[in-house]
């Protein structure tokens, strides 16, 4: 049984679907990247998961189970004692996802009194020892910090310590290293990496960048306009992808030795001008009249895709 | 090739208060930086947060004029005819949500360097406009609108016309494409790219995409704590980084596809306090070859390799 079963999700706000019918599954211990451009859903749909998402926006899934649950049927106090413990979510941006008013000392204990019941000495105990765990140094003294005197690298791995806390099986880190500097992203990369291994955690990576995901992750999730256009497993999406959202994507990474970067024309949909058939048709150098109608998720030589005219689908 | 933007050991420091009862610190964010940029060439400073590469830009533009060292703009000594070379430096900024006037029709904020540096009439600066727009791949009823009605990459497209617009010299553009998303990127620098082919601008391109900088670069000049570490022609030092720091930060770049190959050394630590740099070589600290002479002297830029390097074990990494 899959760790975590989304079926059929949609999220839409004032009647327009910012996520449409996404299907996402799963392992105890896998990591899964989910890429896309901005408002391709992909924080979206994560938000929903963890049922962050207030009205006016309405959230619709046939199915979303976490360890054999329904996260649906389960009452809002339910509902919270799985997120924030069993699953667990680190933001793009450390400095706003902290608390400036409180040290972060008290934010970590706040996470180990309300999930694990730790008190006094034993939760600022396990707090310092968390502290180590994510690598900061002088750990103990750092517990009285508050976020507004930790860099930006320190203070996304107090976020970490603050998402590992309640031991959870699933972190989901949506763009997690963003908003850092290359060299601080390689070490938070390889701190995730390390914690998802060492803790056999399944890690769901959010990211705008198949660069950063494609040294970590084993099956990829392509985003685009809402819906998912691509699933397939690393490195053989990057190789032969299927979708041509997929190619543009990797073809606009800029390659050593390329003179000109190749991109599609015009940019992503927003949720109010999405065109009736294959949404990226528009944008599409392959597009054919068939396009006009919308494409279904369906098997592919390597995966998943969602394209009548789907690319590399011949065997090499 | 005529050298449009020369630049000698500009230094600028700015005085940290520390309360009353203290002297004020001082942040030597940029300490004696040089190069020479050539028409049509373009030169990428990379480096972490706080390296001094914004405070470089800021100098370049003029917008805060260096404490120290000399700047020649198209020959002419840039701090004491300023006013007449500022048409000739323009700036693009990062964020395009908040570089352009939201009160402001497209029209008016393009048109208005031809108002402070052409005598063009109306009718003409309007010609100019609507020609640049175009240009930069937008329509020409664009220019009837307001900022807030374009998405990211069009705004920075509006951006780039407005820097265009009085046909500058140097081009300093600080992370213009970090806001926005992969593909919207690679529009705008097969737009920058274009642009510079048609008018042979020089750029200084700042930014800590090394993808993006290997790219677009003639030459690179890779800063740490307001010092070039080093600098030279984009292969060579891609191809073979001499400075550790540089090492480290390609090292450091995830590529696509996975290079098996790659050096996974991550950098340990953080940057140092600027207000405290370390003694000697300032990268010492988190230099894994970091030997004795490095905590005691700090190496000066010297020639090696078709390149400037600061590091008293270059030769060792070669």
């Amino acid at each position: 049984m899959s760790l975590l079963e989304i079926r059929n999700l949609s999220v839409s706000f004032g009647g327009s679907p910012v996520v449409d019918g996404l299907d996402l599954s799963l392992e105890a211990g896998e990591v899964l990247a989910v890429v896309g451009e901005s408002g391709s859903g992909k924080s979206v749909s994560m938000l929903a998961l963890m049922g962050l998402i207030d009205p006016p926006g309405q959230v619709s899934a046939d199915a979303l189970r976490f360890a054999g649950q329904d996260l649906l049927a389960l009452t809002p106090r339910a509902r919270r004692r799985i997120v924030g413990k069993d699953i667990a979510m680190v933001f793009q941006d450390p400095s706003s996802a902290l608390n400036p008013s409180y040290t972060v000392g008290f934010q970590i204990e706040e996470v180990l009194r309300q999930h694990l019941g730790l008190r006094g000495k034993a939760a600022r105990r396990r707090a310092t020892e968390l502290l180590e765990r994510v690598e900061i140094p002088a750990a103990a003294r750092r517990l009285d910090a508050y976020p507004h005197q930790l860099s930006g690298g320190m203070a996304q791995r107090v976020a970490i310590a603050m998402a590992i806390a309640g031991e959870p099986r699933l972190l989901i880190a949506d763009e997690p290293t963003t908003a850092l500097d290359v060299t601080i992203q390689a070490q938070i990369m390889a701190l995730l990496l390390d914690l998802q291994r060492e803790q056999d955690m399944a890690l769901l990576l959010i990211s705008h960048d198949l660069a950063v995901v494609a040294e970590s992750a084993r099956r990829v999730c392509v985003m685009y306009a809402g819906q998912a256009v691509e699933l397939g497993t690393l490195p053989a999406l990057f190789e032969a992808p299927a979708h041509p959202y997929s190619e543009a994507l990797l073809a606009a990474i800029p390659q050593p030795g390329q003179t000109r970067l190749h991109s599609l024309p015009g940019m992503v949909p927003g949720r109010f001008d999405r065109p009736a058939g294959c949404l990226l048709a528009p944008r599409c150098p392959y597009a054919q009249p068939r396009c006009a109608e919308r494409p279904a998720l369906a098997p592919s030589r390597l995966g998943m895709v969602r394209c009548f005219f789907p690319l590399n689908q011949e065997a090499p | 090739m005529s050298i449009v933007l020369r630049a000698r050991e500009l230094t600028r420091h700015y005085p940290v208060s520390r309360g009353l009862l203290h002297r004020p610190a001082l942040v030597r964010a940029l300490n004696g930086v040089s190069f020479d940029l050539a028409a049509g060439r373009t030169l990428a400073v990379v480096g972490e947060s706080g390296c001094g590469k914004s405070t470089l830009a800021r100098a370049l533009t003029l917008i805060e004029k260096p404490d120290a060292g000399s700047l020649e703009i198209a020959g002419r000594d840039a701090l004491v005819h300023d006013r007449e070379l500022r048409r000739d430096v323009q700036m693009v900024f990062q964020n395009p949500y908040a570089s352009l006037n939201p009160r402001q029709k497209i029209l008016d904020q393009l048109a208005e360097p031809l108002r402070n540096f052409t005598s063009l009439s109306r009718a003409e600066r309007r010609e100019r406009v609507l020609a640049m727009l175009e240009r930069v791949g937008l329509r020409p009823e664009h220019a009837w609108r307001y900022p807030h009605m374009f998405s990211g990459g069009q705004r920075q497209r509006i951006a780039i016309a407005r820097a265009m617009m009085p046909n500058p010299r140097v081009l300093v553009a600080d992370e213009p494409t970090s806001a926005l998303d992969v593909s919207i990127q690679a529009q705008v620098l097969n737009l920058f790219q274009d642009l510079q082919a048609e008018y042979a601008t020089a750029y200084v391109f700042i930014s800590h995409n090394l993808a993006v900088v290997r790219h677009l670069a003639h030459e690179v000049l890779v800063m740490y704590l307001g010092r070039a570490v080093e600098s030279g022609p984009t292969e060579r030092l891609y191809a073979r980084p001499l400075h550790p720091y540089t090492r480290s930060l390609l090292a450091a770049t995830p590529s696509l596809p996975p290079d098996p190959q790659r050096q996974r050394i991550p950098l340990v630590g953080e940057l140092p306090d600027p207000l405290n740099p370390p003694a000697g070589c300032a990268f010492h600290t988190r230099c894994p070859y970091a030997t004795e002479r490095c905590r005691a002297e700090r190496p000066e830029l010297r020639e090696l390799d078709g390149r400037q390097v600061a590091c008293h074990h270059a030769e060792l990494l070669g």
